[in-house]
């Protein structure tokens, strides 16, 4: 069980929440102008990170609000919590794993 | 908004209605042990729920007709007429006694539509959307204990805190309402199961203490 810090309510167990899968996907600028494939992409196509993951989750029996965290797939140690809009914080990159641990963000940006 | 009709007698609609727990309340009388932990439905109160940012002027409005809304997790405002519970940022649910209800000759759900006017927000009558148990006792918190991650103790939560959270694997409300007293607002559809949950919680108090 994961005990997750909600900005809004402090340290509450997993089952709180709800995941909301990777964070910081973009909403294509102009949906109508992408192939089929590309909207595919962004529908359906997400990282598969092994490593520090950034994603959304919400607290879902608790103040109903969203936000993001970054996450360790591996370990799940929780690195950060942060807002939704705000962007990933540029930490602990360098003491990851340096081989392809890490994503930019998202595919569109 | 909420629309509430005002029917011609009040009278026949109390009479009508059945709140979500009463087929238990003689399980909760027969399953409460005297002088240790009593469990009660208080039903039909009035609920309103509440979406505003409490810094804009319709905030502000509504806030004067609640007296007050909670800034943060787990506080409470409000006085004799009404109690506001903080549920996130910027949503609240008021709860006060049945008799405050439109329907009833009360002007709380009203007042608060009034209060918002056209600003963004929602004001909306959830009366029937939750019920209201009581639970209290000096064992009530080990009860509650058996199915809620909270820290319960004293220390950390005081009387006058109210917070949603989990409690038996269903969400609800868990508002303490003073040292040895609680009351938990479960969801209508979840109120049979929780009812059953803490009456099975509570029934090893009923029998002698094993050293
Ligand atoms: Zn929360």
């Amino acid at each position: 069980m994961l005990l997750i810090s909600c900005p809004n309510c402090g340290p509450r167990d997993e089952t709180e929440f709800h995941y909301g899968g990777q964070a910081h996907v973009a909403y294509p600028e102009n949906p109508d102008a992408l192939t089929d494939r590309q909207w595919a992409e962004y529908l359906f196509y997400r990282d598969n990170t092994k490593g520090a993951f950034a994603e959304r989750w919400v607290h879902s029996t608790g103040c109903r609000q969203w936000f993001n965290m970054l996450r360790d797939t591996v370990s799940y140690d929780i690195q950060a919590i942060y807002k939704m809009g705000q962007p990933r914080p540029d930490m602990e990159r360098a003491d990851v794993n340096t081989s392809a641990a890490t994503t930019p963000e998202g595919a569109t940006k | 908004m909420a629309e509430t009709a005002t029917p011609a007698n009040p009278e026949t609609l109390r009479a009508a209605r059945r709140s979500p727990a009463s087929h238990l309340a003689p399980t909760f009388e027969s399953g409460s042990v005297a002088g240790t932990v009593a469990l009660k439905e208080i039903p039909f109160q009035t609920m309103v729920g509440i979406r505003v940012d409490r810094n804009s002027d319709a905030g502000a409005r509504l806030a004067s007709v609640t007296g007050g809304l909670p800034v943060a997790c787990g506080e409470i405002s409000g006085d004799e007429r009404a109690t506001t519970l903080w549920l996130g940022p910027d949503e609240f649910l008021v709860v006060a006694p049945e008799s405050a209800h439109d329907s009833l000759g009360g002007d709380l759900v009203r007042a608060l539509v009034e209060a918002l006017g056209d600003d963004p927000g929602q004001v909306v009558d959830l009366s029937a959307n939750r019920t209201t148990f009581e639970l209290s006792g000096i064992r009530a918190r080990d009860v509650l204990e058996k199915g809620c991650s909270l820290d319960l103790h004293p220390r950390a939560f005081r009387a006058g805190t109210a917070l949603a959270t989990e409690i038996g694997n269903i969400p609800a409300m868990l508002f303490k309402t003073g040292e040895d007293s609680f009351r938990i607002f479960p969801r209508a559809s979840f109120a049979d199961f929780l009812g059953r949950w803490l009456l099975d919680s509570m029934r090893e108090y009923a029998s002698p203490e094993v050293p």
